[in-house]
């Protein structure tokens, strides 16, 4: 067999690939669900027009955006054992409890309700019709929990215990499992990260349509909606966050020392914002640092004793064995200072925007421009983010119990990998490129084909429902 | 009792379930070049399960989580040895999947075109690969010690996981018609009738003779009745639908038609029972219920779920059936680009 054809390396580069790739329709999905939600309620409640032309609109992009959540979903379930077989075999005792219950509690749940929503407008009386609205955002929210609850599981195993003549770990408390604190602290991380992707696309929408002077007053209030929820929810990352990573020096300090690149041990620790030298940073030339910061963040004191890579490697050989249990450095690194970078500049320019059109006051173009080109930056921060998070797992698959290598399907050949690697890539490349020239067109056409809805008393249902 | 008994039985439940469900999408989605004239009869076809086609898919989704959650060793072996047969289903799933979404979002005949010849490859390929993926899990795989399965997909293609996959694209097809004859209206309504009867005829010989081979092939086992049993309910299902809808009972036929895939899958447990994935290479190294399966205690909190969940899901998506009860007429479909 040919050396480049390592079915491990492979299957990793898959469940990156397709991970990250699901993860670009899942937080749009879950935020946009919730903001799509808030506006229908909007017009339910008040009958000002405005609120509806932008539920059509919003929720026009989520669904375009949500088949495409849907089909690549599936692919992550089997992707455990099509390719992970042996991590499928030594957890699936407790991992796939969380999964199961995410099915029958939550996906039923996400696929009727949408479905209702969808073709529902005029079968459904208008509260009803709402109301399936809001089951789609909860169940949203309740599947992210599962599946981060069944991640957690990953970073740090409770409720279990090893069964060692069945050779896998078995559950031995469901309410541990479900309350572990990494989920605790992770969801709400996720869910505001979701929220804050959806708050900058509605702001980019907007922004597009103000700045050709066009739907001004409906689009100013979208603006502003969009502008103060992605405020929120930037506190909301950044309290999880912060909580996250509590969490993270408890249960991986390995983790927390990759993300800083922190090789010796200190206290008090500071943080540095970049750094220049060897890409690990093991040569550091030249750095911005903020004295007592990373102690503030591991440990919540000024002076808190953050541990090193190097002590935290000679502790982990020694327990268990000779191995290198350090993440890839460089990549932990600067992974954590993106996510954070860029989740921080998308708040920033919520925030300058939202002071520079106070009052319908009308900035210079370029100002636009930047909020439309804005919208990206809590995606890539949500993906940087799970690259950090997993990557700096590594070596562990479930981590102190099960190695990635040793995880990977030992009768799939690395030929059969690379070719559904190299067809999902073909895939959902092209598939991307159709998603987001939809998603692009309808955002452009704005609220224009409802206008035939000027009269807020007047709506006939019949028009508003989809037919496909 | 026992608890890994119980859940054989609901894994078969849920695939039971997604096989009722998304076989007639997959068998509306191939009928598109059969029953559709023009472009309203096509967009008509498809608007028959554009509400539901999701949550039919989400029945995989469930049975392939209930499989990793109450047998976690059978999950494994399934999906890492059948490993390029799923890829392709998965491929075509997505690609069936987002035509739905796509196909009236274009602008130019070429765009729905290119989106109708993806729904029904997507429709397809799943339709015949699940029926040759349960065909060889009854019949017995390669599996070594370690219960790895060591064939190849082609080891997947013998005669009777072709006819195994052969019978499931049939039956899903004329169930698929059947549905199309069932809600929608005119002249279609009355070609789906017609096609439905048709095909009927072939499903039968092709789904008798996979039944027949199978009990044949179990005749040595202590429940062989059992099997026979069910097979022949199956087989009595089928030739009622093809009957009822010759007299024009469309409800009635999809009904039996229905029921012909619940006894398809009960011959298909049974057969397999006690085992789940049977070994060719030594009896002993068969995955069965017992040796596949979760520890007591996860099974025991999965029954916990699915006592409570089941019965509520079955309520709220008998509901969302009945909300879109009502036939999808030629009128309903808008003149022009849909939105």
């Amino acid at each position: 067999m040919l050396e480049w054809l390592d079915p491990l390396a492979l299957a990793r580069w898959q469940f990156g690939l397709t991970t990250l790739y699901h993860f670009l329709f899942v937080p749009l999905t879950i935020g946009m669900a919730l903001l799509v939600a808030i506006l229908q309620t909007a017009w339910v409640r008040t009958g000002t027009l405005k609120y509806l032309h932008l539920t059509r609109l919003f929720g026009r992009i989520f669904l375009i955006n949500f088949a495409m959540g849907v089909v690549t979903g599936i692919v992550q379930e089997f992707q455990f054992g099509m390719n992970w077989s042996d991590y499928s075999r030594f957890v699936g005792d407790v991992f796939g409890a969380p999964l199961a219950m995410e099915g029958l509690l939550a996906f039923f749940l996400e696929a009727t309700f949408i479905g209702l929503w969808i073709f529902g407008w005029d079968k459904l009386p208008a509260k009803l019709h709402l109301l399936s609205i809001w089951m789609v955002s909860i169940s949203t929210a309740m599947s992210a929990y599962f599946i981060l609850a069944a991640n957690a599981f990953m970073q740090n195993p409770v409720g279990y215990q090893i069964n060692e003549m069945r050779g896998r770990a078995e559950l031995t408390d469901i309410g541990a499992v479900l309350t572990n604190p990494v989920v605790l602290a992770s969801f709400p991380h996720t869910i505001f990260a979701s929220i804050m992707f959806a708050a900058v696309v509605i702001v980019a929408v907007a922004a597009y349509h103000l700045s050709r002077g066009q739907y001004d007053d409906t689009m100013r209030t979208a603006l502003k909606f969009g502008g103060v929820v992605n405020l929120i929810a930037f506190a909301g990352v950044a309290i999880s966050g912060d909580q996250l990573s509590l969490v993270m020096v408890a249960t991986q300090p390995m983790k927390m020392a990759a993300a800083e690149a922190l090789y010796e041990t200190a206290g008090p620790a500071s943080f540095s914002l970049f750094s220049l030298g060897t890409p690990d940073g093991s040569n550091e030339i030249f750095s911005v640092r903020v004295p007592y910061l990373l102690s503030l963040l591991s440990t919540h004191t000024l002076t808190g004793e953050v541990e090193g890579i190097n002590d935290l490697q000679a502790q982990y050989a020694e327990q268990w064995g000779p191995g290198d249990y350090t993440p890839i450095i460089w990549v932990t690194y600067w992974a954590f200072r993106w996510m954070i970078g860029l989740g921080a500049l998308a708040a920033l320019i919520s925030a300058v925007g939202l002071w520079i059109t106070r009052g319908g006051r009308r900035p210079a173009g370029w100002a636009w421009k930047v909020a439309i080109w804005a919208a990206p930056l809590p995606m890539i921060a949500s993906l940087v983010g799970w690259i950090f998070t997993e990557m700096g797992r590594q070596p562990w698959l479930v981590f102190g119990l099960m190695k990635t290598e040793d995880g990977v399907s030992p009768n799939v050949t690395g030929l059969e990998v690379l070719i559904s690697l190299v067809v999902f890539t073909i895939v959902y490349g092209a598939l991307a490129v159709v998603d987001f020239r939809l998603i692009k067109r309808a955002a452009i056409e704005g609220p224009k084909e409802w206008e035939q809805h000027s009269d807020p008393d007047a709506v006939d249902p019949q028009k508003l429902a989809t037919v496909y | 009792m026992d608890l890994a008994f119980l859940w054989f039985v609901i894994v078969g439940f849920f695939f039971v379930g997604y096989f009722v469900l998304d076989g007639f999408d997959f068998g509306v989605g191939m009928s598109l070049p059969f029953l559709g004239k023009d472009d309203t009869d096509r967009r008509q076809i498809i608007n028959t399960i554009g509400p539901v086609w999701d949550l039919n898919e989400t029945w995989l989704i469930v049975a392939g989580a209930a499989l990793f959650a109450a047998f976690p060793y059978w999950y494994a072996t399934l999906f890492s040895g059948f490993y390029l047969a799923l890829l392709l289903i998965l491929v075509a799933l997505i690609l069936r999947g987002v035509s739905f979404e796509y196909r009236h979002q274009g602008r130019s005949p070429q765009w729905a075109k290119r989106f109708d010849l993806m729904i029904v490859v997507g429709s397809a390929v799943p339709a015949f690969l699940w029926g040759v993926a349960f065909a060889n899990i009854v019949q017995g795989t390669p599996i070594d010690e370690a219960g790895n399965y060591t064939g190849t997909l082609f080891t997947l293609l013998n005669p009777y996981g072709i006819l195994g996959g052969l019978a499931t694209l049939l039956l899903f097809f004329t169930h698929g018609v059947q549905f199309v004859a069932l809600k929608t209206d005119g002249e279609l309504r009355e070609r789906a009738r017609a096609l439905a009867g048709r095909s009927g005829i072939v499903t039968i010989v092709v789904a008798a003779a996979f039944l027949v081979w199978t009990v044949v092939a179990h005749l040595g086992v202590d429940h062989a009745p059992l099997i026979a049993a069910f097979a022949a309910a199956a087989a009595v299902a089928l030739i009622g639908a093809t009957v009822a809808n010759r007299v024009g009972r469309e409800g009635v036929a999809f009904t039996l038609s229905a029921v012909t895939t619940l006894f398809a899958v009960a011959t298909i447990l049974a057969a397999l029972f006690p085992n789940v994935m049977p070994s060719t290479i030594d009896p002993a190294f068969s995955l069965t219920i017992e040796n596949a399966s979760s520890s007591q205690y996860t099974l025991e909190v999965m029954t916990w779920v699915a006592v409570f969940m089941i019965p509520l899901v079955l309520l709220y998506q008998g509901w969302t059936y009945w909300v879109f009860r009502k036939r999808v007429t030629r009128a309903s479909i808008p003149v022009g680009a849909a939105h």
